[in-house]
């Protein structure tokens, strides 16, 4: 960990964390105290702001400002935030109910505009603080309390709605991974823009192992591959698989077998302008291809707070005015004595 | 046509400008008020357009208005006007009930062949005989072929030849009315400034008008009107939403903290949002959000952020932004919510105005949520409620709803531009220095019940706010019952202690009278003069306006257990005569009431009070 002035306890609140034993928001919440940690922004700077659910409840247990808001519409109270105040680091948490059904308009529209946040989506593909129903990122089929026959739709792909909502920063981890985890956390923080952290997160009560298909200890190192730009797309218990263009698409392959070689393994290029490769590693689901972990896309552009901040600067200069009664006084009026 | 040529001087004239709603009509009808405004007549507006951008041409749904009051003692556009402007037959139709008896008509007769009385569903040859019109009343002017002859040299199309015809009719009206074509010409080239081609054009196309109303003179009255203003200042032309948005950037001022408004576009409020991005000259921060709750949220987040910060939007917005509005009570943030109210429920009268916005405003939220309600009185009294909602949401540290109308957010007066110095600084709830190292967010001033606003990005004062209900004293969540009941009844008590922070309710007009007359909010002007005529005409009756609903200013019951008879008059069934009756229950509280997105008549709140007062 890099040397700042400042310690994960810093960034600890006094209140006692009250998620269940064994749920992923634990390693999530020491991974972001850590996060913070390594990236030195005092916690004066910083303000972590929540909707509302089981993860939503994470700024008080952070010694930063917060607010925990309600449901759906953290993402547009972390916007107006942050265009209010825009020294101020901003972090915004939610889960997948919070920030892609009910608040799934805010979380587009916050992308789209490209606002200074870090948004990070606790991915459980259920909702927990109402017991037990399924989410938009739950599979087509799954049974839950409020779909005991299995859902009748399809689910949203995190990532597949960042990148149509022209996102440029997009990175995944596990809750279980805590080094990915702090490590993308960092990198989305230090991406200017709004940075989107999909985290798989396990609900011990509601949905237990609904990620361990891919996550399982045993089958984790085939399943998932680490992203990190400027390296080979290498993964497996011994490193020897890797990821090659196929046509338009992805293939993985062993190296050695069918003739390929390191030197047809692709190289990830996470600044790259164009969004096509990047799509295409983020849906990849752990099934024929790995799920792809770590920062899949993380390309610098404008961003909203800036550009409104430069447009105030801007006109303010051009029109001089020093205050409201001087701006009225330019215009049309006329003296009565 | 009429056979005198009267000169006639009166103290106000009202003049309504109707036709279709691509016909320029809103354009002529400022111009007339900009040029009265500046030979120092008082003015009051009130545009009535239809809710269509553009229906049918020529259709009866597709007419747009715009009534103008110009004069001495002008306190409302005026119940019925004096000259009525009707491009067209619908124009003629929908707009001829608002003429008074022997008032003028202006036409457009090129406009009135049988495909043109068609469209407007007539069912004879002749517009005015179906509608009962003397026509020795009308001026049949040619408008349309005038206006081309006027261009034929321009090398215009007919299309753009056309769309002067609004310029034309506003000539003949400047001469009517003696308005000097110079200052005309000053606002025309004004909103021309970059086509210098159109100005050429109208420039051309107002003088042919006043020039054919000079001389066909001899056969219609001239009205002259001479007054003035009495107190002396620097004065401009505005209306309400314009007014609302710099009372806002006022109070930002005063208080030393930036602006900031989080807004979606929505029919009569989209002004504010329109302004106040323009204003970013000022460094105003205006945020065109996703949709009505991300406004609220993002104002919201601005709040606590530390910005003066507002949203603003009408009924149906309204509704949307409940929640957000609640989580800022239990915050315990300074925002202001702006409400233009419209006709409801639902979509309504998107364009009309109503106050039927009231109970939403005071109980519109879940569980135990009060809020301040204020609401401006007049287009100008924007201005100075807009400051009030800011200064009241800073230094008790709450929500504000600010419940402006259709009727005054479009409607515009003369407004004298206040001096630097004569509003008063507004004293930002800032952690106390001696507090500094035992503060907990919701510590409060004992005196007013309000917490102090701990800014992000300030050492040592990190602090969680949120929805779930927090110990009164450490801040942390709480479900202890009986401190949710302490906090209910402390946020309900900050609210009720604002009451001796307010002006008093004053009473106007025959204070010694046994009647008095209330309103609330846009309906002012026509009360305050049916108050007057009813006083002028023998029967003395008190009047008492609120523009501060909740809490009610301290000597609401002193006034009102006066009075043997106390008459709420209101656009709506009933709400603030409801809102009365529950905290004055001894008083049997009459009502008059309309409901028809249209301002109150002076006459209906006269005949109102006198059918109540002789039962």
């Amino acid at each position: 960990m890099e040397q700042t002035a400042y310690t994960p306890a810093n960034f600890k609140s006094n209140q006692s964390v009250r998620w269940c034993p064994g749920c992923g928001d634990h390693a999530i919440l020491n991974t972001l105290h850590k996060a913070m940690a390594t990236l030195g922004v005092p916690p004066h700077m910083t303000a972590v702001i929540s909707g509302i659910g089981c993860s939503s409840r994470l700024p008080y247990y952070m010694n930063t400002y917060g607010f925990h808001t309600i449901h759906g519409r953290a993402a547009a109270i972390a916007t107006g935030f942050k265009v209010a105040n825009p020294q101020m680091t901003v972090w915004q948490i939610s889960g997948d109910g919070d920030g892609l059904a009910i608040g799934g308009n805010h979380f587009i529209h916050a992308v789209r505009r490209n606002i200074d946040i870090n948004m990070i989506l606790f991915n459980n593909k259920i909702y927990g603080l109402t017991k037990g129903q399924y989410s938009p990122t739950s599979a087509r089929g799954f049974v839950s309390k409020s779909s005991p026959y299995g859902t009748t739709e399809d689910p949203f792909i995190p990532a597949e709605l960042v990148f149509g909502a022209r996102g440029q920063f997009f990175a995944r981890s596990i809750d279980v991974e805590l080094q990915t985890s702090q490590e993308v956390l960092v990198a989305a923080a230090r991406h200017k823009g709004a940075s989107v952290v999909e985290i798989l997160q396990n609900c011990v009560i509601f949905n237990n192992g609904i990620h361990n298909p891919i996550t399982d200890k045993e089958v984790r190192a085939d399943r998932t591959i680490h992203l990190r730009h400027g390296e080979k797309m290498l993964f497996g218990k011994d490193m020897d698989h890797g990821l090659v263009q196929d046509g338009f698409l992805l293939k993985a392959v062993k190296l050695g077998e069918s003739g390929y070689t390191i030197d047809d393994v692709l190289v990830h290029d996470a600044h790259c302008q164009s969004n096509f490769l990047h799509q295409q590693l983020a849906m990849m689901d752990g099934e024929t291809l790995p799920l792809a972990v770590g920062v899949i896309r993380d390309v610098e552009a404008v961003t909203y707070n800036d550009a409104v901040e430069a447009q105030v600067a801007e006109v303010r200069a051009k029109k001089g005015f020093t205050c409201l009664r001087d701006m009225i006084l330019s215009g049309e009026t006329w003296e009565v004595k | 046509m009429l056979e005198k040529t009267d000169v006639k001087t009166i103290d106000k004239v009202v003049v309504r400008f109707s036709g279709d709603s691509g016909d320029g009509m809103q354009l002529a009808g400022n111009i007339f008020t900009n040029v009265s405004a500046g030979v120092g007549n008082q003015v009051s507006t009130f545009p009535d357009y239809p809710a269509e951008i553009r229906a049918p041409q020529g259709s009866l749904s597709g007419v747009s208005g715009f009534q103008v009051s110009v004069g001495m003692n002008v306190h409302t556009p005026g119940d019925q006007c004096d000259v009525l402007i009707a491009m067209n037959p619908a124009a003629l139709k929908q707009n001829v009930k608002f003429l008074k008896p022997g008032g003028i008509i202006i036409v457009d007769i090129d406009s009135f062949k049988e495909s043109d009385l068609k469209k407007a569903l007539f069912q004879t040859e002749d517009a005015f005989d179906e509608l009962g019109i003397n026509k020795d009343h009308v001026m049949m002017v040619p408008v349309t072929s005038m206006t081309k002859a006027a261009l034929a040299d321009s090398g215009m199309d007919n299309k753009g030849m056309l769309k002067c015809r609004n310029i034309f009719a506003l000539g003949v009206v400047c001469w009517l009315f003696d308005r000097p074509l110079d200052q005309a010409l000053k606002f025309i080239r004004n909103k021309f400034a970059k086509k210098p081609a159109i100005y050429e054009a109208n420039a051309k196309v107002i003088n042919a008008g006043y020039d054919y109303a000079h001389n066909i003179h001899a056969s219609m009255p001239t009205y002259r009107i001479e007054t003035r203003d009495p107190r002396p200042g620097v004065y401009t032309d505005i209306n309400g939403n314009t007014a609302t948005a710099w009372g806002l950037i006022m109070a930002s001022e005063k208080a030393g903290r930036p602006l900031f408004l989080g807004s979606y576009p929505i029919t009569p409020a989209t002004d504010i949002l329109h302004e106040l991005a323009k204003r970013k000259d000022l460094g105003v921060k205006a945020c065109q959000m996703e949709d009505e709750i991300a406004g609220v949220c993002s104002a919201i987040g601005a709040a606590y952020a530390g910005n003066l910060a507002a949203t603003s939007t009408s009924g149906p917005g309204l509704a949307l932004k409940s929640e957000g509005i609640g989580l800022a009570v239990i915050a315990e943030l300074p925002l202001v919510i702006i409400d233009v109210q419209r006709g409801g429920p639902s979509t309504g009268l998107p364009t009309k105005t109503e106050q039927t916005d009231l109970m939403q405003a005071l109980y519109g939220r879940n569980g135990e949520s009060p809020i301040v309600v204020v609401a401006p009185a007049s287009p100008t009294d924007c201005f100075k409620m807009a400051f009030e909602a800011c200064r009241i949401a800073i230094e008790h540290m709450t929500p504000v709803i600010l419940l402006s109308d259709a009727f005054i957010g479009n409607g515009s007066s003369a407004w004298r531009i206040p001096e630097a110095d004569e509003y008063p600084e507004i004293k930002v709830k800032y952690v106390p220095e001696a507090l500094k190292d035992t503060w907990q967010p919701y510590m409060r001033d004992e005196k007013d019940l309000a917490r102090y606003w701990a800014i992000p990005g300030t050492e040592n004062m990190m602090h969680r706010l949120g929805g779930l209900e927090k110990d009164s004293r450490t801040g942390a969540i709480s479900t202890d019952p009986v401190n949710h009941e302490k906090m209910v009844g402390l946020r309900r008590e900050k609210i009720e202690r604002i009451a001796t922070d307010i002006p008093a309710l004053e009473v106007l007009c025959d204070a010694d009278a046994d009647t008095l007359l209330i309103g609330w909010g846009g309906t002012y002007g026509h009360l305050y003069s049916a108050a007057e005529e009813l006083s002028a005409e023998g029967t003395p009756v008190a009047f008492a306006h609120f523009r501060y609903i909740n809490p009610l200013p301290a000597n609401t019951a002193e006034v009102i257990s006066k009075y043997k008879r106390v008459i709420v008059a209101e656009l709506n069934t009933g709400m603030f005569a409801d809102f009365l009756q529950s905290k004055f229950p001894q008083k049997d509280i009459r009502r008059i009431n309309k409901i028809q997105g249209q301002p109150f008549l002076v006459k209906e709140v006269v005949d109102g009070v006198r059918n109540i007062i002789s039962e």
